[in-house]
């Protein structure tokens, strides 16, 4: 039988099979994982951002180990890549992508958005970003550095946004509801609508 | 050999694609490039070896940022790049 030619639920049929045979990985195991991934959403990096914004020690963690504060926030990080987070600054707008293939934060985030992946803005991002952005309707400043934090290896980035004014007071759970999925990827910012 | 943070490192100009196949973790347009190591993200096992399960080969990751403007012909004020490399892929500048 020609590999390339057999059906893809035999296929992955037979993979399961040898992955449980040879001690890799058992249908427990796979089925919790899955599972795993399907719960996470962009709800969790939002409530560790709104948490970081109210809770400067919480946030120095954020900063240092992005994989603790996941997991003080209840997010399973067990097997899962290093969790590294980028500060939005009054100076600096950092922005992620994977030029060379898809890597994403899914602990955090969830599965990434449909363009994350596209060849165009995996090329645009690297080499024409503010325009891109401002197509994403973002403008960042002149005189705001914009970095891009191409994902390549090891680690999984998100970005901490900058907290939006107006916002004084608010309790971390009105916080996090301010925070979408593309705002932890840097393509948009925050606002108070 | 531990790269410190500020060290002026140079990406490798090399394709190993154009001799077999590889499992690469260096973007192709960084290549020949000079960056500054950001700071040391610590050991792991090399992924283009791994893909191949060739014998596990721990090595130095850095975070290493480049000038937009030295990658692109075009006009790029204040952007940079950060990314992650490996130490088989850096040589001094």
């Amino acid at each position: 039988m020609n590999i390339l030619e057999a059906p893809s639920e035999k296929l992955l049929a037979g993979i399961r099979k040898l992955l449980a045979e040879k001690n890799i990985a058992s249908a427990d195991e796979i089925a919790e994982r899955i599972r795993i991934t399907d719960e996470a959403s962009p709800a969790r990096g939002a409530a560790m951002v709104a948490r970081a914004w109210t809770d400067p020690e919480y946030k120095a963690l954020m900063l240092r180990d992005g994989t603790m504060a996941a997991e003080a926030m209840g997010v399973p990080m067990r097997g899962l890549p290093p969790l590294g987070v980028l500060e939005n600054t009054e100076d600096l707008h950092n922005l992620v992508v994977c030029t060379l293939c898809s890597c994403y934060p899914r602990a955090v985030l969830g599965y990434p958005p449909f363009w994350f992946k596209s060849a165009a803005y995996r090329a645009r991002a690297v080499r024409d970003p503010r325009a891109m952005l401002v197509e994403f309707g973002t403008n960042i400043p002149d005189n705001v550095k914009l970095e891009v934090v191409d994902s390549t290896a090891d680690y999984r980035w998100m970005v901490l946004p900058r907290r939006p004014a107006g916002t004084d007071g608010w309790s971390a759970e009105r916080l996090a509801a301010l925070v979408h999925e593309g705002d932890m990827i840097g393509i948009t910012v925050p606002v108070v609508k | 050999m531990m790269l410190a943070s500020g060290t002026k490192v140079r990406v490798k100009l090399d394709w190993p694609e154009t001799r077999g196949p590889c499992h690469i973790r260096t973007p192709y347009y960084l290549r020949g490039h000079e960056g500054v190591v950001v700071r040391h993200l610590g050991d792991y096992p090399n992924p283009e070896a791994l893909a191949f399960r060739a014998p596990e080969q721990i090595l130095p990751l850095y975070h290493v940022r480049f000038p937009m403007a030295d990658l692109w012909p075009d006009r790029h004020g204040n952007n940079s790049v950060l990314v992650e490399l490996y130490e088989s892929w850096l040589e001094a500048a």
